[in-house]
C-alpha cells in the first residue's frame, strides 16, 4: 500500500456511516424514510431545498388507491387532517372546439380502485412529513436534513457505497435512495437514466389562484370537505399534445397544463402563453368571474413511465424511487406520480429489510425490482397493452385514417350515436391504459366530440358578477416578467452550463423554457444574433438566476444540467 | 467543556423600532433592548464548539433587570444552556473598565470555570471594543484567576478538547486582510469577528445543530428556571470599585445622531514603540489597582 493509498483508506474509515441514507424528501423519500425508520434502520434523509417541500410542484391529486401495498396515510397517519387540501370527489373532462364545449363526468375512472383522493399544495404538503420523518428517524440515530444537495455517488474500487454533497463530507451507507426526483442526478451519475430524448417526458405547469373557501364551495357548488376536478382538452392549446386541470383546494385553485415535451418543443410553444390561454378562456370564467389573483407560478418536468419506468431501477446499493425511476404514470388524463412514489419508497425499504434480516443486504436491489412486479406496479406503470398498442397506434398512417374517419360525416353519425359510449371509453381504466401518445387522441379526439356532441360555452351575465370592476374582457394573468420578479431567489453559482450554444443544438430552450420566450430579454434563455466574419449567426445565451428548476433545458438544450446547491435558488411557497 | 458567552443590551437601532428626539438624542425608553447583534454571533460560536463537542454553554451579562429579556434573547434565538445577570444598583452606569471586573468576578463564580470565555466585537451602541479584551487583562491581574489567553478577530475556531487547546482563524485587517492561524492553550478568552462563519461539515453535527436549536426554543420559553441573578453582594464585590464609583471614564459630552462631527483627540501610539507603550502601561496600571 502506497502513502497516497493508506491515507486514502484512512479517510474512508473515517466517513460517517449510516444504515440508510435516503435522497430527497418529495412523498418518495419521505415514505421510504418512514419505512426504514418503522423497521429500526438507522436513516439519514437529506434535502436540498430550504424546506421539504420548496422545490417541489405538482398539480395536485393524491391518490391512495385500493390495490397498492403503501398509502400515504397509512405510513402517516394524520396524513390527510394536517397536510392535504381537500377531498376531491368529483371530476370531469371538458372537450373543447372553439367556444363548443362538451362535459364528461369521470366519476367512474376517478374512483376505480381509489380508497381516497385529495388536492395538495406541495410546500405545506412535504413540510408537514419531513418533521414526522425527522421525528421518527432521529430515533433511529438519523434524522432529516435540508440545504444539503447530493452531487453524486461515492464510489470504492468501482462499487457504490455512498454520497457526496455540496455541504457536507461524503457519507457511506448500506443502502442508498434515490428519491431526489426528476432529473435525478443519482439516476444518471449510476447510468441509470438519461435526459436525452423529449419524447420521454412531460413538462407541468402550474398557476395557484387565491380565492377563499366560501367562493369555492359557492362556485364549484361543493362542500366544505368536498371538492373538484376539471379537465381541459381539444384545440386550446396551438395542437400541442397535452391538456389543462384545474383542481380546488382549500382557499385556492391549482390550475395548470401537462404537455409532451416533444411536441410542445416541435411546436415551439411558449409555455406560460398555454397556460394563459387556459386561465382566460371563457370555459375558466364561470369559476373565476373575472377575480385573478395569482399566488405563485412553478414549472416541473414529469417522466412519462411508459417510455422511462425503469425495469430494474438499483444498482448495487442504490435503489430508485418515484420520479427518479421515472415511476409517473399518466392514465388518459389522470397523474398518479405521488402515489407511486409513495409504493415505491415503501418496497424499496420492505426490501432492504428483508435482505439484511436474511444476512445479505446487497440483495436489496433484486428483492425491489420483484415487489414492483409483484405487487403489480409496473404493469400500471408500464402497461402490457400500451406496449402492444403503441406499435400501431403511434403510426402515422393510422393516425391519418382515424382522423379521416372520425373527420368524415359517417364518423359524426358513429360519435352521435355513440355519446354514451364515448363517455364510457374515457372512464375505461384499461382504454386510458392504451391511449397512443398522439395529436390524434389529446387533440383530434377530443375537439371532434366538441365539435359534434358539445353546446356553445355559457357566457356569464356580467349583472350577477359579484365585482362590477373591469372584469368583461376575463380575468388577467401576470405577465411573465411578474411571475419571474417574484420567484427570483439567490442561485449561487450558475448550476447549468450551456455546452452548445448554437440556435440548432440549444434554441428550442428559448421557448420551452417556462421562464424565457422568444423576444423577451429577461428570462434564462435568450435567442441573439451575432456577427462573425461578416456572417450572422443565431444563437442562445443563458442566465440562470431566473431559473425556477423544470428541468426541461436539461432534455431540450445541449447543457451540463446540475441542481443548484443547498438552499439556494428557487423557493416554491406552494408548489 | 464550559463556555460562557458575555452579551449585554443594546437600542435596536432598525429602522423603525429605534426612536430619538427633536435634537437627534436617542430615547431609550422608547427603544427596544435587544441583545447587541455581535454577541449572537460569539453565541453561534460558542454553539458550534457544543455541537461538535458536547458540553455546556452559558450566557451571561450584566446589566439592569430588564436584561433578562436580552438573555432570553439568545437562549432563543441561537442557544444557551443556563443564563447568568449580574445586577444591581451598584453596578449600574459602569464603564468597560468596572464592567470588567464584575464580569470577571462573575466568570469566576461558575463552576466549573469555564474552558473558553467568548464576546461578541463590539456593541452596537458603546462601539468601544474594550471589555472582552478588558476582562481577560482582569484575570491577568488576579492570581486567583488562571491565565487566559486572548484571541481577537476570529472567523474559525475549532476547540480540541482532549489536547486542551484551541485553534483559530483570524482576520487581521492591515492593508490587506490576512487570516492568520493561531494556537493557544485552554482556557483561553475568544472575540469572534463580524465575519465568523460557523460550519458543520459532518450530518451527524447538522442533526446535533437541530436538536439543540430545537431544545433552545423550547427552554427560552420558561427561560426564568434557567437563570440565575448575582448581586455584588452574591459576588462578594467593594461597591466602590463597580458600577459609576469605579468607573474612571469620563463622558464629556454626547454628540447627536447623525450630525456626529468627530473632533476628538488622539494620541497615535505605536505598538512597536517599547518607551511609549510603557507610558500607555503607566497610565493604565493606576487603574488596574482601582484607584
Ligand atoms: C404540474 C404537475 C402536475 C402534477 N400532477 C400530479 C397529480 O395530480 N398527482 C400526482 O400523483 N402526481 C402529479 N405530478 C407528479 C408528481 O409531482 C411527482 O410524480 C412526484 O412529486 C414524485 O415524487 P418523488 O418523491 O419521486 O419526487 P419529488 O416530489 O420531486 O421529490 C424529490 C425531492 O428530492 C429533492 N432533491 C432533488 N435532488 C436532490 C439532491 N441532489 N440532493 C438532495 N435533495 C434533492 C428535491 O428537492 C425534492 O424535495 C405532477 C407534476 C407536475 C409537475
Ligand atoms: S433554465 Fe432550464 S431548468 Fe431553469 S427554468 Fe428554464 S428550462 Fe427550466
Amino acid at each position: 500500500m502506497t502513502d497516497a493509498d493508506a491515507a486514502g483508506a484512512a479517510e474512508t474509515a473515517d466517513h460517517e456511516h449510516y444504515e440508510a441514507v435516503v435522497v430527497g424528501a418529495g412523498p418518495g423519500g419521505a415514505a421510504a424514510a418512514a419505512a426504514l425508520a418503522r423497521q429500526d434502520v438507522e436513516t439519514l434523509v437529506l434535502e436540498r431545498g430550504v424546506d421539504a417541500g420548496s422545490k417541489n410542484v405538482s398539480g395536485g391529486l393524491i391518490y391512495a388507491e385500493e390495490s397498492a401495498p403503501y398509502t400515504i396515510d397509512g405510513l402517516f397517519p394524520d396524513f390527510r387532517e394536517a397536510a392535504s387540501e381537500r377531498p376531491v370527489d368529483e371530476y370531469y373532462i371538458h372537450n373543447v372546439a372553439g367556444d363548443r364545449v362538451k362535459t364528461f363526468d369521470l366519476d367512474r375512472v376517478h374512483h376505480h380502485d381509489t380508497d381516497w383522493c385529495d388536492s395538495v399544495l406541495r410546500r405545506r404538503m412535504d413540510s408537514w412529513l419531513a418533521e414526522r420523518v425527522h421525528e421518527l428517524t432521529r430515533e433511529t440515530g438519523g434524522g432529516l436534513l435540508t440545504e444539503v444537495r447530493v452531487n453524486g455517488l461515492l464510489r470504492e474500487n468501482g462499487e457504490i457505497v455512498g454520497v457526496t454533497c455540496d455541504e457536507i463530507d461524503p457519507i457511506r451507507a448500506d443502502l442508498i435512495v434515490a428519491a431526489d426526483g426528476v432529473n435525478s442526478e443519482l439516476a444518471r451519475d449510476a447510468g441509470l437514466m438519461d435526459w436525452d430524448d423529449p419524447d420521454d417526458w412531460f413538462q407541468g405547469v402550474k398557476a395557484v389562484v387565491d380565492m377563499d373557501p366560501d367562493v369555492v364551495n359557492d362556485r364549484f357548488d361543493v362542500d366544505p370537505d368536498g371538492g373538484a376536478a376539471h379537465l381541459f382538452s381539444g384545440d386550446l392549446f396551438e395542437g400541442v399534445r397535452g391538456g389543462g386541470f384545474l383542481y380546488t383546494n382549500e382557499d385556492s385553485l391549482s390550475i395548470g397544463t401537462v404537455f409532451h415535451l416533444d411536441s410542445l418543443t416541435a411546436e415551439r410553444a411558449e409555455p406560460h402563453e398555454l397556460l394563459d390561454g387556459l386561465l382566460t378562456h371563457p370555459l375558466l370564467d364561470r369559476w373565476l368571474q373575472g377575480e385573478y389573483e395569482e399566488r405563485e407560478y412553478s414549472a416541473k418536468l414529469v417522466p412519462d413511465s411508459k417510455k422511462v419506468a425503469h425495469p430494474s431501477p438499483h444498482r448495487g446499493r442504490l435503489l430508485l424511487v418515484g420520479d427518479a425511476a421515472g415511476q409517473m404514470q399518466a392514465q388518459g388524463p389522470i397523474i398518479k406520480g405521488m402515489n407511486h412514489a409513495v409504493t415505491a419508497g415503501g418496497l424499496a425499504a420492505e426490501a432492504f429489510v428483508e435482505a439484511r434480516t436474511r444476512g445479505d443486504a446487497s440483495k436489496a436491489g433484486e428483492l425491489y425490482e420483484r415487489k414492483l412486479r409483484e405487487e403489480g406496479v409496473m404493469e400500471k406503470l408500464r402497461p402490457r397493452r400500451y406496449r402492444a398498442s403503441r406499435a400501431v397506434s403511434e403510426n402515422d398512417a393510422v393516425n391519418r385514417l382515424g382522423s379521416a374517419l372520425i373527420d368524415s360525416p359517417l364518423g359524426a353519425a358513429g360519435l352521435r350515436a355513440a355519446e354514451g359510449l364515448a363517455e364510457r371509453a374515457f372512464n375505461s381504466p384499461l382504454l386510458l391504459g392504451m391511449v397512443p401518445d398522439t395529436r390524434f387522441s389529446y387533440v383530434t379526439v377530443p375537439s371532434r366530440i366538441a365539435e359534434v356532441l358539445g353546446e356553445p360555452i355559457e357566457e356569464r351575465s356580467y349583472a350577477d358578477s359579484s365585482d362590477d370592476a373591469d372584469d368583461e374582457d376575463g380575468v388577467r394573468p401576470p405577465d411573465l416578467a411578474d411571475r419571474i420578479g417574484d420567484l427570483t431567489y439567490d442561485v449561487g453559482d450558475p448550476h447549468i452550463e450551456l455546452l452548445d450554444e448554437s440556435y440548432e443544438a440549444s434554441g428550442a430552450a428559448v421557448t420551452a423554457c417556462p421562464v424565457s420566450a422568444e423576444a423577451f430579454g429577461g428570462g434564462c434563455y435568450r435567442d441573439e444574433r451575432i456577427q462573425t466574419n461578416g456572417e450572422e449567426k443565431r444563437v442562445v445565451s443563458l442566465d440562470t438566476q431566473p431559473c425556477i428548476e423544470c428541468g426541461t433545458c436539461a432534455v431540450v438544450a445541449d447543457t451540463e444540467w446540475e441542481h443548484p446547491s443547498g438552499g439556494k435558488g428557487v423557493e416554491f411557497k406552494e408548489g | 467543556m464550559h463556555t460562557v458567552v458575555l452579551t449585554k443590551g443594546v437600542p435596536d437601532f432598525r429602522e423603525g423600532k429605534v426612536a430619538f428626539d427633536e435634537d437627534g438624542h436617542l430615547e431609550r425608553g422608547k427603544t427596544p433592548t435587544v441583545m447587541n447583534p455581535n454577541d449572537k454571533i460569539a453565541l453561534r460560536a460558542a454553539l458550534q464548539e457544543k455541537v461538535r463537542h458536547g458540553g455546556t454553554v452559558s450566557l451571561l451579562s450584566m446589566g439592569p433587570p430588564g436584561y433578562e429579556e436580552v438573555l432570553q434573547e439568545g437562549m432563543r434565538e441561537v442557544y444557551a444552556d443556563d443564563l447568568y445577570l449580574l445586577s444591581d444598583r451598584e453596578m449600574a452606569a459602569a464603564d468597560t473598565w468596572a464592567t470588567s471586573i464584575t464580569i470577571t468576578t462573575g466568570l469566576s463564580k461558575l463552576d466549573p470555570e469555564p474552558d473558553l470565555v467568548v464576546a461578541g466585537f463590539k456593541t452596537a451602541d458603546g462601539e468601544t471594543g474594550h471589555t472582552g479584551p478588558q476582562t481577560t487583562w482582569c484575570h491577568h491581574m488576579n492570581d486567583a484567576l488562571p491565565d487566559r489567553s486572548l484571541v481577537t478577530h476570529v472567523v474559525a475556531l475549532d476547540v480540541d478538547p482532549e489536547a486542551d487547546t484551541l485553534r483559530a482563524k483570524r482576520l487581521v485587517e492591515g492593508d490587506v486582510a490576512e487570516i492568520e492561524t493561531v494556537e493557544t492553550d485552554l482556557p483561553a478568552f475568544v472575540v469572534t469577528d463580524p465575519e465568523f462563519d460557523p460550519s458543520y461539515h459532518k450530518a451527524a453535527h447538522r442533526l446535533r445543530y437541530k436538536d439543540l436549536r430545537e431544545e433552545t426554543t423550547e427552554r427560552a420559553e420558561s427561560y426564568e428556571e434557567h437563570l440565575t441573578t448575582w448581586n455584588h453582594e452574591d459576588l462578594n464585590l467593594d461597591p466602590d470599585f463597580i458600577g459609576l464609583d469605579g468607573s474612571p471614564t469620563i463622558v464629556s459630552g454626547v454628540d447627536p445622531i447623525p450630525q456626529a462631527p468627530s473632533e476628538r483627540e488622539a494620541t497615535v501610539v505605536s505598538p512597536d514603540d517599547a518607551d511609549e507603550m510603557e507610558a500607555v502601561v503607566d497610565e493604565l496600571a493606576a487603574f488596574a489597582g482601582g484607584d
